[in-house]
């Protein structure tokens, strides 16, 4: 039983201790947490490093997104390069997974360190792809799909350029 | 000033500084909470944050005030009236200093315990009217809870009686100018502190309220003011056990000269809630067997030695 006293005044006294130590608190809109770059936060589509925007209208982050959240129209410019008609994310429905991250094949959709998007109507969740898409190639800087893939252009088909081996068999096993 | 004025200052700065001392603490309690815990606590509302207070006035006066179709209804609104009134009363007897208290009982030590007691009924009742289960449990645990502490709590306090010969608080402070009763009586003081946290059923013998077990104990069915009251009740409580404590057991007004009474006083009422919030900071809850044994089996033959020890030195040496 003296024993037992004795605990209960130690936690006292060692919560009392705890006046002194440091806070934990972080004063959040005043003082900003630190934000790793791999932080899961707003989605946006960025551009490759010529400027051009990087989506090609896959479709694939749509099919990835567990919420469904993504809605996207795939439409083609004069030269056949697919790049989506409009391009919309329900932000009110995204969960932040980053699935949709892995599944882009041209490193266009990214997700930010940016947590702050509330807002006071619904509908203003909904971004469209004005809202997504910036200026800048985000965490890929020198990464530009179509250096990589290789393109046909006019006249000419994959790999038949000069200096350029021919696109690898994505179906075959072999070596 | 002439007396019939006086004592109207008097009456309503108790009631208008307990009630709005209540208020404050609510807040008080849980930056100090913070403190302990490594946090800030709240600090927005205003300076400090104490604009919080007025903040829980608000959201609890606003919100709506529902009384459950299948309660018991006059006792439902009743009960939560019969705690503050109580604890209000109680602070009737408390002397903040040399002629400044409401009224000087000579009975005033049994008036508080009588008060602090009727208290408990507002909780009895209040978990009895709502017809809720938890609620009842509640009421239950409260009920005996006030049977096996109230015991010891009013026998703590004979030894402190015996010694200053008096019932009235004031002679009891009076009796204190030499050495403070916490010293020639410290089993009488640990006794009556475990019992008074007990009375005011704050952590860790919140077992009435018990919210990791019981919802919310005897105030489940409450919102709004209703739940309001219950809370400043116990705040009111909180209050009113730490200036007992104070005027008891650590010579209440008095002190070193260069600060007046009424400061010496307000010090020591404060320390001694400070005191009952770290408890609740640093305390786990007891089981509820484990707090009937620890009534019966430890705290009442305590309490009895402690009483019969007094006795036999104030037979003998005839203090």
């Amino acid at each position: 039983m003296i024993a037992a006293f004795y605990s209960q005044l130690r936690t006292l006294y060692t919560v009392l201790v705890h006046s002194f130590s440091r806070r934990e608190t972080v004063q959040y809109p005043e003082e900003m947490p630190y934000l790793a770059p791999r932080y899961r936060g707003r989605i946006v589509l960025t551009r490759d490093p010529d400027g051009v925007e990087r989506c090609v209208a896959c479709n694939l982050c749509a099919v990835a997104c567990p919420v469904d959240c993504i809605a996207l129209q795939k439409t083609e410019d004069e030269d056949g390069r697919w790049y989506p008609e409009f391009f919309r994310i329900n932000f009110s429905r995204c969960i932040m997974c980053g699935f949709c991250e892995e599944a882009c094949p041209t490193y266009s959709i990214q997700l930010t360190p940016d947590f702050e998007m509330a807002e006071y109507d619904r509908q203003n969740m909904v971004y469209e792809k004005e809202h997504l898409l910036i200026d800048g190639p985000g965490k890929y800087p020198d990464y530009n799909f179509y250096r990589v893939a290789g393109k046909a252009i006019g006249g000419k088909a994959k790999g038949e350029a000069e200096n350029e081996s021919p696109p690898v068999d994505v179906r075959s096993l072999l070596p | 000033m002439p007396d019939s004025v006086f004592i109207y200052v008097i009456i309503f700065g108790t009631l208008f500084g307990s009630i709005g001392g209540a208020a404050v603490l609510v807040w008080f309690e849980r930056r100090l909470l913070g403190f302990w815990q490594d946090r800030l606590g709240p600090n927005r509302v205003g300076p400090f944050g104490i604009g919080l207070a007025f903040a829980d006035i608000i959201k609890l006066f606003t919100k709506e005030d529902w009384v459950p179709p299948f309660a018991d209804k006059f006792v439902f609104i009743f009960a939560p009236t019969a705690i503050m009134m109580a604890m209000l009363l109680g602070f009737a007897v408390v002397p903040y200093g040399p002629g400044l208290y409401v009224v000087d009982l000579n009975i005033a030590l049994l008036f508080f315990l009588g008060m602090t007691s009727l208290a408990v009924y507002s909780v009895l009742l209040g978990g009895l009217a709502s017809r809720n289960k938890f609620a009842l449990l509640g009421g239950l645990r409260s009920a005996a809870q006030m049977v096996s502490y109230e015991v010891f709590m009013g026998l703590s306090l004979m030894g402190v009686v015996m010694l200053s010969g008096s019932f009235s608080l004031v002679d009891i402070v009076n009796a204190q100018q030499d050495v403070w009763f916490v010293f020639s009586q410290f089993l009488g003081f640990l006794v009556f502190t475990i019992a008074g946290i007990a009375e005011s059923h704050r952590l860790p013998f919140d077992l009435p309220e018990a919210e990791h077990e019981l919802v919310a104990g005897f105030h489940t069915e409450y919102s709004g003011m209703k739940f309001g009251m219950f809370m400043v009740g116990e705040y009111l409580g909180v209050i009113l056990i730490s200036s007992m404590i104070a005027t008891i057991f650590f010579g209440g007004w008095l002190g070193p000269d260069f600060l007046p009474p009424i400061f010496w006083f307000g010090l020591k009422s404060f320390l001694l809630v400070c005191f009952f919030v770290l408890l609740r900071a640093a305390i786990p809850r007891p089981r509820y067997d484990q707090l009937m044994s620890f009534g019966w089996k430890i705290m009442l033959p305590l309490t009895l030695v402690n009483l019969m020890v007094t006795g036999a030195v104030v037979l003998w040496w005839g203090y």
